[in-house]
């Protein structure tokens, strides 16, 4: 678990405070799969280094698995900071190392001398990142995904609790980062391992996220699961991050508004509720007309979602919406 | 025996060539024990100004000032007048002012400081995020220098040696007007005190084979150590 009771921070320039995190508290359950999302400057790479104390909190406490890292003398410090993994946007491999001595890195720090121990250990871990025939090559003659996948292999080496993910697929195509982000969800699955992640795409916090954090110039405007804040955005920051991620949405929405009669509704459906005929139904029993305007279907992490904004006319139109309501599916209404 | 003669017609003046044989020698001997000796001294010097300085990973003002202006001064005084300076602390180290023992204390205090320059910018040049990446692996500041920093700048830095090793081919030269020995000495002895031109070319020609051999052993070294 990670915990950050009234942590703020502000950077000293030029005898000026510049505030980067305004106060804010927060807590990382453990096995989940936390994203924090913001644009550049936001201060999401400041936030996600406090947890390993790269950066120091200007006040407030940060608690990893019950330790109060802000009160670690350096090498109790240096003695948990091993049990926090982290991967990087940049991959931060020792270029004159192999990949196996890079994977092999952690452990030397740690003090694990013995050759056949430290090998048995990076077989197993380029196993499970798919790197087994790229042992002896050096990170230059590696792809970028390729690379962070050395990256993740290095960061799993002393079996940390926690790994920490700056912006790791940033600097990825998106066949990459996809392929990335499953060996990600994959790992925490099996290895029970709490995720946090950075990112400033959204699409990265719909694949992979169990609960989000958006942050707005230093200051977390929204958290919650990612379908709540991803079907029900409420800051404009978030709504912004939602609609990159679903660009076909916004487009043409107001007018094809103005074109159409009758009361317009959201409707999202999320889990089995995706899989229910329940529109038809209900639209059958109460006599209602439905005029479809935009929909999609999709999945976030693993749990299916659709969301249909239709325009609805009839004599009957609250009791299909309380109908609907009762078969799960939540409903916005957008004009009445 | 047979080319003798040509080369008494080349060079006429020159009637003892054991003797150059022997300069170039003294020479080696004096750059070998001088690199190593400024390499040793030059290398802990370099990594304490990358680490004291702004911004890096123990940064001390006060401390990187003082060693910086230290490394300056002795950067910025001409080296035959170094070694003339030095001439006391150069008695009381090694208990001569001359020949092979007596030029490498000045060789090194002369040329340590200009590694350490090299070692600074070396150290520099490697990736911010790499060390970023170790500390948050846990790596104390010894395991970062031992680990990180060196392994990772080993091309700069065998680069800056041999930039070393031709500065301090040059300082032996010179190290000749002050009675140190070897090829400088030769040159000055006879080449320019004695106006025998011919001794003066060929330790010249000598001195360049030298520096031209150095140069392709550290492009060597630096093309099969410093591989990224």
């Amino acid at each position: 678990m990670i915990r950050f009771v009234d942590v703020h921070k502000s950077y000293r320039v030029d005898g000026h405070d510049i505030p980067a995190l305004k106060p804010f508290s927060l807590e990382v359950v453990d096995g989940e799969v936390f994203g924090i999302i913001g644009l550049s400057g936001a201060g999401k790479s400041t936030l996600i280094r406090l947890i390993n104390l790269l950066e120091r909190p200007s006040g407030g406490s940060i608690f990893v698995n019950d330790t109060e890292m802000t009160a670690l003398a350096e090498p109790a410090l240096r003695a948990q900071r091993r049990r926090i993994g982290m991967i990087f946007q940049h991959f931060n491999l020792l270029a004159s190392q192999t990949v196996a001595d890079n994977v092999a890195f952690p452990m030397r720090l740690a003090g694990e001398r013995n050759a056949v121990t430290l090998r048995k250990r990076v077989d197993e871990l380029l196993a499970r990142v798919g790197l087994t025939d790229h042992a002896d090559k050096y990170p230059s003659q590696l792809s970028g995904g390729q690379k962070q996948r050395v990256g993740i292999a290095r960061a799993l080496a002393n079996r940390p609790s926690i790994l920490l993910c700056d912006e790791a697929t940033s600097a990825l195509d998106p066949q990459t980062t996809a392929s990335v982000l499953e060996l990600l969800a994959e790992i925490n699955r099996e290895l029970k391992l709490t995720i946090v992640l950075i990112t400033h795409e959204m699409d990265v916090v719909r694949r992979v996220c169990d609960r989000v954090a958006v942050l707005d110039a230093g200051e977390i405007v929204e958290r919650g699961s990612v379908i709540d804040v991803f079907l029900h955005p409420q800051h404009a920051t978030t709504k912004r991050f939602v609609n990159e991620a679903l660009p076909e949405e916004a487009i043409g929405e107001e007018a094809a508004f103005a074109r159409v009669p009758g009361r317009i509704l959201r409707l999202s459906f999320r889990g089995d509720a995706t899989w229910t005929p329940a529109l038809g139904r209900v639209a059958r029993e109460t006599g209602i007309d439905f005029n479809l305007l935009a929909g999609r279907i999709d999945r976030i992490k693993d749990m299916p979602y659709g969301q249909l904004t239709l325009a609805m006319q009839g004599e009957r139109v609250d009791a299909a919406m309380l109908a609907l309501r009762e078969a799960g599916i939540e409903i916005e209404e957008l004009r009445r | 025996m047979s080319h003798a003669p040509i080369l008494q017609t080349l060079f006429p003046n020159i009637d003892d060539w054991g003797e150059i044989g022997h300069a170039c020698i003294d020479t080696l001997l004096m750059l070998g024990g001088s690199l190593l000796l400024t390499v040793l001294l030059g290398l802990p010097l370099g990594v304490l100004l990358y680490l004291t300085g702004n911004g890096q990973l123990r940064p001390m003002p006060k401390l990187y000032a003082i060693t910086s202006l230290l490394v300056n001064i002795l950067r910025s005084v001409p080296f035959i007048i170094l070694m003339i300076v030095l001439m006391p602390v150069t008695y009381f180290l090694v208990g001569t002012k001359l020949g092979i023992r007596g030029a490498i204390p000045p060789l090194v205090i002369g040329a340590a400081p200009f590694f350490a320059r090299l070692v600074e910018t070396a150290l520099r040049e490697v990736e911010h995020g790499v060390i970023e990446a170790s500390q948050a692996m846990g790596a104390s500041l010894w395991q970062i220098v031992r680990h990180v920093l060196l392994p990772e700048a080993r091309g700069g830095l065998l680069a800056g040696v041999t930039v070393t090793a031709i500065a301090l081919v040059g300082y032996t030269a010179m190290g000749g007007a002050v009675g140190s020995g070897g090829l400088g000495d030769l040159a000055y002895r006879y080449g320019y005190l004695s106006y025998k031109s011919d001794y003066m070319l060929v330790t010249v020609a000598l001195l360049i084979v030298l520096v031209q051999l150095l140069q392709m052993l550290g492009d060597r070294i630096v093309a099969h150590y410093g591989r990224r």
